[in-house]
C-alpha cells in the first residue's frame, strides 16, 4: 500500500477526489469536446512518473462527438484491462497549444505498488536518483 | 533660439536654422510629429508624464522622446553626419491622462506616445532596449515625473530574443500535469531553518499533493544553511515525494548569487541532482536573467523568477513603470515563471490590471484594451508563454476566486497557507489540492463555480478533514485594501490635447 493521501498515485487532474462515476466522467467529456478537443484513452501496467507512452485504445476520437460513445470505450478498455491504469486525454490542436488541455485517470488497480527511491551515492554527499516502479519487477509477460 | 519653457513652437525644418548652435526646443528640434505613422517595425512607448509647471504637453513629450533616442541639451551639428530624422524618437499623440489636472486631486497629467525605429536598439538585449527607454530620460528636469505604461514590440524585434526557455505547454509536458492550475508553497520560515529542516518542509508540502516548493528570493546561502546543503537536502524530499505519489516533483532551487560565475556553479549542481527546475531574482538584472534563461534553454531547465525589487519602482503611479512592461521584457529574456499578483491576496492587484499581466505573459495576441492597461495590441511572434505564479496571502477558501480571476495556467503558491495548516503540512497540501480539484471538477461541469464555490468547498470538506480544518481557520481571512495601481481610461477615446 502506498503511504500517501489516499494509498494512491496522485497523478492527473481529479486523483484527490473520490473516483469519478460515469455520471462524471461524462461531464468531463463533455466539456473537452464543447471545447474542441479530442478525447484519447490510453492505459498502462507502469505508471513511472516519467513512462510517457501509455498503450493507447485507438487513436483519439477525433470524430467522435458523442459522449456516450466515448464512455463505452473508456468501458471496454477499463473490461480489458480491469488491473491496469486507464486514462482520459483531451488534446487541443489550436495554434500555440498542440499539447493535452486534461488528462485524468479513470481505472487503477485494486492495489498500486507504488515506488521507491533508489539512491547512487555519488563523490561528496551527492546522491542520483532513480524512481523505481515495483510493478515493473516482474517481466512483462507474467504480468497481469 | 528660446528656453524649453517658452510655448507654441513648431518643428524647424530650415536647416541652416536648425543647426545653429544653441538651446532649442525638443518639438523645434523634430521630436513631435502629429503627423507620423508608426511603422509596423517601430518599437512604441506610452508614457505617462507630468510636466513641470509652464511646459506644454508637446514639448513634455517631445522631451522625452529626445531624451530617450538622440537629443542632448544643445544643438550639435554631428547630427547632420547622420540619417538623424530616421534616429529621432518621435512623439506622435498626447492625450491628458483622465482624472488628472484642475479640479481633480492630481497634477495634470499626460500620456505621451512614442515610436522608435528599429535601428536605435541592438537585437537580443533588453539592456539595450532599456539603456534607451528608461534610461538617463527618467530624470530630466523638464518633467516632474515620468511613468513607463506600456510598450510595444515588433515582431521583427522579438524575433531576435530567445523567450521563454521552456514555456508553459513544455513545461505542463515535462510534469505530467494538465487542466489545473499547478500548486506550490515557499517554504517558511523563509530564513533561519537548517538544510535538513527545510528539506523536511518541502518533502512534507511536496508529499501531500503539491506540485512545487519554493526557496524564497532572499535565500541564497547563507551561515545558517549554505547552498549546497540546501539543494542536497531539497533534492532527497523532491524525490522521495515523487517516488511516494507518483507525480513530477519539483523545488524552485534559488542560484542567484553575486556572479554569474557563482549562479552556473549552482545551476549546474542542480542540474547534477536532477532538479527540473531552478530560480532566480529580478535584482540580478536583465543580462544575468537573459544568460540564465540561455543556460536553461541549453540545460532543460524549467526557470523561475521571482519578482523581488519591483514594486520599488512599480507601484507608484505617477514615476516608475508600470509591472506590464516587466512582464513583457521578461517573456522576451526568456524566463518561465513570473510572479505577477494574485487579486485576492495580500499584495498589490487591481484584477483587471492583474489580467493585463496574465494576458501579456500567455497570449499569443493581445489585443488593445484600455480597460486592461494594454495600450497597444502585441503580436507575440509564436514566443512560448509564461506561467504567472500568484503568492502571498492566498489560502484554500479562496478557491474559486482565484479560479476564476487567474484562470487555469498558472501556480498557485501557498505558504502560510499550507505549512501554517493545524494538523501539519502535508494536510495543507491536501486541503489546498481537494479544493482545487473539486473547483475544477465543477468549473468543467458547467456549475456556476464562483458563486457556488464556499458551497463547493463546503461540500469537499465533508469527506476531507484537512479541507475543514483550512476553511476553519482561514475561510474569513480577506485582504481588502484600495489597490494603487488602477487603470485610467475613458471608455470612448479621448480627444488629442
Amino acid at each position: 500500500m502506498m503511504t500517501n493521501q489516499g494509498n494512491r498515485i496522485t497523478q492527473g487532474q481529479f486523483s484527490f477526489l473520490p473516483d469519478l462515476t460515469d455520471a462524471q466522467i461524462t461531464k468531463q467529456l463533455e466539456y473537452a469536446l464543447q471545447n474542441g478537443w479530442a478525447v484519447g484513452i490510453e492505459y498502462t501496467d507502469d505508471p513511472h512518473p516519467r513512462n510517457t507512452y501509455w498503450e493507447m485504445h485507438g487513436n483519439p476520437m477525433f470524430d467522435l462527438k458523442d459522449p456516450a460513445g466515448i464512455l463505452t470505450e473508456i468501458n471496454a478498455c477499463r473490461k480489458t484491462f480491469p488491473n491496469h491504469y486507464v486514462r482520459v486525454t483531451a488534446f487541443d490542436s489550436t495554434r500555440g497549444v498542440e499539447s493535452p488541455r486534461m488528462s485524468y485517470l479513470v481505472n487503477r488497480p485494486a492495489r498500486e505498488a507504488g515506488f521507491n527511491v533508489v539512491r547512487e551515492e555519488r563523490g561528496g554527499r551527492s546522491v542520483g536518483y532513480t524512481i523505481h516502479s515495483y510493478a515493473t519487477d516482474k517481466p512483462e509477460g507474467e504480468r497481469n | 533660439m528660446g528656453s524649453i519653457k517658452d510655448g507654441g513652437a513648431a518643428q524647424i525644418t530650415d536647416a541652416k536654422q536648425r543647426y545653429k548652435s544653441g538651446v532649442l526646443k525638443y518639438v523645434q528640434m523634430g521630436y513631435w510629429d502629429a503627423d507620423y505613422q508608426p511603422k509596423d517595425t517601430d518599437v512604441l512607448a506610452l508614457f505617462r508624464i507630468t510636466p513641470q509647471e509652464g511646459v506644454d504637453a508637446e514639448e513634455a513629450a517631445a522631451a522625452v522622446a529626445g531624451e530617450s533616442s538622440t537629443a542632448t541639451w544643445t544643438v550639435v551639428w554631428t547630427d547632420r553626419l547622420t540619417a538623424c530624422d530616421l534616429y529621432r524618437a518621435k512623439a506622435y499623440r498626447v492625450d491628458p491622462v483622465p482624472n488628472t489636472g484642475p479640479g481633480t486631486k492630481t497634477e495634470q497629467q499626460y500620456f505621451a506616445y512614442i515610436a522608435y525605429d528599429l535601428d536605435l536598439f541592438e537585437g537580443g538585449s533588453i539592456a539595450n532596449l532599456t539603456a534607451s527607454i528608461i534610461g538617463n530620460v527618467f530624470g530630466f528636469k523638464a518633467i516632474k515625473a515620468l511613468r513607463l505604461e506600456d510598450m510595444r514590440i515588433p515582431v521583427a524585434y522579438l524575433k531576435t530574443f530567445q523567450g521563454p526557455a521552456t514555456g508553459v505547454v513544455v513545461e505542463r509536458e515535462r510534469l505530467d500535469k494538465f487542466g489545473r492550475p499547478l500548486l506550490g508553497a515557499t517554504t517558511k520560515p523563509k530564513l533561519g531553518l537548517s538544510g535538513r529542516n527545510y528539506g523536511r518542509v518541502v518533502y512534507e508540502g511536496l508529499k501531500g499533493g503539491l506540485d512545487f516548493m519554493k526557496d524564497d528570493e532572499n535565500i541564497n546561502s547563507q551561515p545558517f544553511m549554505h547552498w549546497r546543503d540546501r539543494f542536497l537536502y531539497c533534492m532527497e524530499a523532491v524525490n522521495k515525494a515523487a517516488a511516494a505519489t507518483g507525480e513530477v516533483k519539483g523545488h524552485y532551487l534559488n542560484v542567484t548569487a553575486g556572479t554569474m560565475e557563482e549562479m552556473y556553479e549552482r545551476a549546474e549542481f542542480a542540474k547534477s541532482l536532477g532538479s527540473i527546475i531552478v530560480m532566480i531574482d529580478l535584482v540580478i538584472g536583465y543580462t544575468a536573467i537573459q544568460s540564465m534563461a540561455r543556460w536553461a534553454r541549453n540545460n532543460d531547465m524549467i526557470l523561475h523568477l521571482h519578482r523581488a525589487g519591483n514594486s520599488t519602482y512599480s507601484r507608484q503611479k505617477n514615476h516608475g513603470m508600470n509591472f506590464r512592461v516587466i512582464c513583457k521584457w521578461m517573456r522576451m529574456a526568456g524566463v518561465d515563471h513570473i510572479h505577477a499578483g494574485t487579486v485576492v491576496g495580500k499584495l498589490e492587484g487591481d484584477p483587471l490590471m492583474i489580467r493585463g499581466f496574465y494576458d501579456t505573459l500567455l497570449d499569443t495576441h493581445t489585443p488593445e484594451q484600455l480597460e486592461k492597461g494594454l495600450f497597444f495590441e502585441q503580436d507575440w511572434a509564436s514566443h512560448n508563454k509564461v506561467m504567472p505564479v500568484a503568492s502571498g496571502g492566498i489560502h484554500a477558501g479562496q478557491m474559486h476566486q482565484l479560479l476564476h480571476y487567474l484562470g487555469e495556467d498558472v501556480v498557485l503558491q501557498f505558504g502560510g497557507g499550507t505549512i501554517g495548516h493545524p494538523m501539519g503540512i502535508q494536510a495543507g497540501a491536501v486541503a489546498n489540492r481537494v479544493a482545487l480539484e473539486a473547483m475544477v471538477l465543477a468549473r468543467n461541469e458547467g456549475r456556476d463555480y464562483l458563486n457556488e464555490g464556499p458551497r463547493i468547498l463546503q461540500d469537499a470538506a465533508r469527506w476531507c478533514s484537512p479541507l475543514k480544518a483550512a476553511l476553519d481557520t482561514w475561510g474569513d481571512v480577506t485582504f481588502n485594501y484600495e489597490s494603487t495601481d488602477t487603470a485610467d481610461y475613458v471608455p470612448t477615446a479621448t480627444a488629442s490635447a
